[in-house]
């Protein structure tokens, strides 16, 4: 009992120092910084590199990687975050989630994905008291912290800048009649969340005795809970929901195994969501001072398609490709058309509800799962089960997110990554291994196995998607829903019950999620839950933002350019990433409301 | 009378939308000047202008004979321009001591800072007591009077103030008005404000202007003004007779 405690506390040390970065850079800018998570990860590869690549000693790798983070930070919030966050705090947000995974690939092409054996810089379980085993490890990792928090709150408290940070951070307009100059207070907390990160990333490395680039995004996660946990913003609340948090884990963990780490997690954010949203110490947010209901996209004008174009385009998708009989051109083909159709159906979420979800991969999961279950368990034909897999992803994902559309802004964005996540974590609980011999689809007795039948079926899939979805925008209840997306205030002042239309919303994006999931599954015949990553969700959001938020046929468009053209390109998976992420970044940054959007 | 503050044809945009036309406006040293108007006819915007916070499209903002048209809000603090935000703005988690000490940001001489520290306690007495309370807990009028100690920290020559009656009761208003003449003649202080009762602002004020959707429409002396017909039909209450 005692060691699980000990576990938690040094988990829960890493989650303080974490949670405290993101905290404070949530205070003066009103970003919620996912780029901040990739210093978890890349912390710890750093010391990696610093200490058994260039033989540095531990005292002198520790301040390096401190310096590297900090910098690194610093480049982030002048290039991309700051430009974005006095107009767009959402914009922002997506803009940092698409650096944190750029940083995270650059990250594994420059040290591999593998894990490597972190070196065991100083003794473990080399100290007793009574049964309980601890190592010097562990004892300078939690008297680093606590001297970090020591000077931390002095300079908050005494210093200069610290007082200018508090300033800023309870109201910015203030701070800049007084002279305070928020830019460079911004800056700075960047600066210290950048190096917070790093020694965060260092610590879990020296704990868990691995390191691996990618391991950056769950502790990060697991951290922003912890400050939401604390109340956004407070820093004392950032320690405590640090700790408590860690504890948690590790009593979650030494009860129910690893795997129910990311369920336990996503649990208390949506408990503390509902229950308590400002967090523990923080203040429950008021409507006026929330500055990320709505969307940021909505803004521009469409451009003209003429008819023509979309003939052409008919002939060239349906008729054209498919006449080509290029097997890598139809492979490549289908592949684009199944991520057009999650990705039309998704715009009524992200464009129409002004709903940002981040965790497409888990209806997606759901639904090629289902169909799986469906035709290998039940026998059902791939025709039935199709709509049925859709039908399956849209009620469970409804269920699974119905706590979360009273929350707002960035805490819904969140709040849907961790249900993406733990989705996917529920199933590889339930399905640890892949599912092989999917069967394939049969047409009258007829086994589909060639790429020409797969490219047309789901080319007719998404003609009935992209149909289905200029219906729901034309209709009233589509109007509505964008009632809801462009101010859920005034919408509710309506009578519109802005949540339940969110939630629609959402279930129509997850039901093409779970139909483009399954149509997956059959074309691959095989599924196992490294399929439905992260980096799905982000290419479903950036093809959405890309070709723009709310247009379903903007959704075609970019498939086509972010699939079909990294494709033929032949880059690589981390290379595709780094380029999904600048593309999301520039399109963000220089055209908001997607490429076939003119600004106003 | 020498002008403080000098703005000279200052125009001023919000993208396409023209905030600010043309405007003239003085203050002089030592002087009380206010700044009337109905809702968005740019008040807070010729506030924030002579802060610095707004860039300004053509016209030029002086102060003391200087160029501060294109100077940063830090600096133009430094030279003697301090705010009290509208809705006073006292930051709310911090203590009254460190809300003090936030409006000294500009400063560099801690002696100076320390000695100012007294003087306010002393000047404001219901701060000192409350001096390790958090701002967010006081009451509006000592919120107000904390928002006015913390613009003297800079020791300023102008204090720039937006609206400071707003949501005051009656009697906390004239307690207002009240201070803002004290600080005026007894620090010597110039102030400019802005105030939607014209009577109770002409009431202290020597001078003012009036503006109406970013252009200031008419100037003069209190006494001018308060018995000017537009004036008393738009902001008196006082119909023509017909």
């Amino acid at each position: 009992m005692l060691d699980t405690l000990i576990a938690g506390l040094l988990r829960g040390n890493v989650y303080a120092l974490g949670a405290v970065g993101i905290s404070l850079v949530f205070g003066v800018m009103n970003v919620v910084n996912f780029a901040q998570f990739s210093f978890f990860g890349l912390g710890a590869m750093l010391a990696w590199f610093f200490i058994t690549t260039l033989g540095l000693p531990f005292w002198l790798a520790l301040p390096l990687v401190l310096v590297v983070c900090a910098a690194l930070g610093l480049i982030i919030n002048i290039s991309v975050v700051r430009p974005l966050a006095k107009f767009l705090p959402l914009a922002a947000m997506l803009s940092t989630y698409a650096v944190s995974q750029i940083l995270d690939n650059a990250s594994q092409i420059a040290f591999t994905a593998q894990f490597r054996v972190f070196p065991p810089v100083l003794p473990n379980s080399n100290l007793h008291i009574g049964n309980m085993r601890f190592g010097t490890s562990d004892l300078v990792m939690l008297s680093t912290t606590a001297v970090v928090m020591l000077v931390m709150s002095l300079f908050l408290k005494y210093g200069k800048v610290g007082r200018a940070i508090r300033a800023t951070s309870q109201d910015q307009e203030a701070a800049l009649q007084m002279g305070i100059p928020v830019g460079l207070v911004q800056h700075v907390s960047f600066v210290i969340a950048s190096a917070l990160g790093g020694l965060a990333g260092v610590f879990i490395a020296l704990y868990v005795g691995v390191a691996n680039p990618a391991s950056g995004l769950n502790i990060g996660l697991t951290a922003f809970v912890a400050a939401t946990l604390g109340g956004l913003g407070s820093l004392v609340g950032a320690v405590i929901g640090g700790f408590v948090l860690g504890i948690l884990e590790a009593f979650g963990i030494h009860f129910f195994g690893d795997t129910s780490r990311q369920i336990i997690i996503f649990v208390i954010l949506i408990v503390v969501l509902i229950a308590r949203p400002g967090g523990l110490l923080g203040k429950v947010p008021l409507i006026s001072t929330e500055p990320l209901t709505g969307t940021f996209l909505g803004k521009g004008r469409p451009l003209r398609i003429p008819r023509w174009v979309w003939a052409a385009a008919f002939v060239v998708l349906g008729i054209v490709i498919p006449l080509l009989r290029n097997d890598y051109v139809l492979i490549t083909g289908t592949q684009v058309l199944i991520y057009a159709i999650i990705a039309a159906g998704f715009t009524v979420t992200a464009g129409q509800a002004g709903v940002l979800a981040l965790g497409q991969a888990g209806p997606i999961a759901i639904g090629a799962y289902m169909s799986a279950a469906l035709t290998m368990q039940l026998h059902f034909s791939f025709w039935v089960a199709l709509p049925v897999a859709g039908l399956c992803a849209a009620i469970v994902a409804s269920i699974l997110a119905s706590p979360i559309w009273g929350v707002k802004g960035h805490y819904i964005s969140i709040a849907t990554l961790g249900l993406g996540i733990t989705i996917v974590a529920v199933i590889q609980l339930i399905v640890p291994q892949g599912i092989y011999n999917i069967p394939v689809p049969q047409w009258f007795g007829t086994a589909l196995t060639t790429p020409t039948a797969y490219y047309l079926i789901d080319f007719g899939v998404l003609v009935i998607t992209l149909l289905v979805m200029w219906r729901i925008r034309r209709s009233h209840l589509g109007k509505v829903i964008s009632s809801v997306g462009s101010d859920e205030v005034a919408a509710l002042a309506s009578g519109v019950r802005g949540r339940n239309y969110k939630a629609l919303a959402f279930a129509i994006s997850a039901f093409f999620a779970g139909i483009g999931g399954s149509l997956l599954a059959h074309q691959y015949t095989y599924i196992d839950p490294t399929i439905f990553t992260m980096l799905m969700s982000l290419l479903v959001v950036t093809i959405v933002i890309m070709g723009g938020v709310s247009l379903p046929y903007g959704a075609v468009v970019g498939a086509i350019i972010l699939i079909g053209a990294m494709e033929l390109l032949r880059f690589t998976p981390e290379l595709r990433i780094i380029v999904y992420g600048l593309v999301l970044i520039l399109v963000v940054r220089f055209r908001p409301g997607g490429i076939l959007v003119r600004n106003s | 009378m020498t002008d403080l503050l000098a703005l000279d044809d200052v125009n001023v945009y919000y993208g396409p939308f023209h905030a600010l036309r043309g405007n003239t406006l003085t203050v002089g040293e030592g002087e009380i000047v206010s700044l009337l108007g109905g809702n968005a006819s740019g008040k807070s915007t010729t506030m924030k202008t002579i802060l610095g916070l707004i860039k300004v499209k053509s016209g030029t903002v002086r102060f003391e004979g200087e160029d501060v048209t294109r100077a940063s809000t830090r600096h133009r603090i430094k030279a003697g321009i301090a705010s009290v935000p509208e809705a006073r703005r006292v930051f709310p988690q911090m203590t009254v001591d460190e809300n003090l000490l936030a409006g000294a940001y500009t400063r560099r001489d801690r002696v100076g800072i320390t000695e100012d520290l007294e003087r306010m306690r002393d000047y404001f007495p219901r701060l000192a007591e409350r001096r390790r309370q958090e701002a967010g807990t006081l009451s509006g009028g000592e919120q107000q009077m904390l928002a006015f100690a913390r613009a003297l920290m800079s020791r300023p020559k102008l204090i720039c103030m937006d609206e400071p009656t707003m949501g005051l009761s009656p009697k906390l208003v004239d307690q207002v008005l009240d201070e803002i003449v004290r600080i005026n003649k007894e620090l010597g202080v110039a102030v400019l404000f802005v105030e939607q009762q014209a009577e109770l602002a002409l009431s202290i004020a020597s001078r003012g202007y009036v503006l109406a959707t970013g252009e200031i429409v008419l100037k003069g002396t209190a006494r001018e003004l308060l018995d000017n017909p537009q004036i008393q039909e738009a902001y008196l209450g006082k119909a023509k007779k017909a």
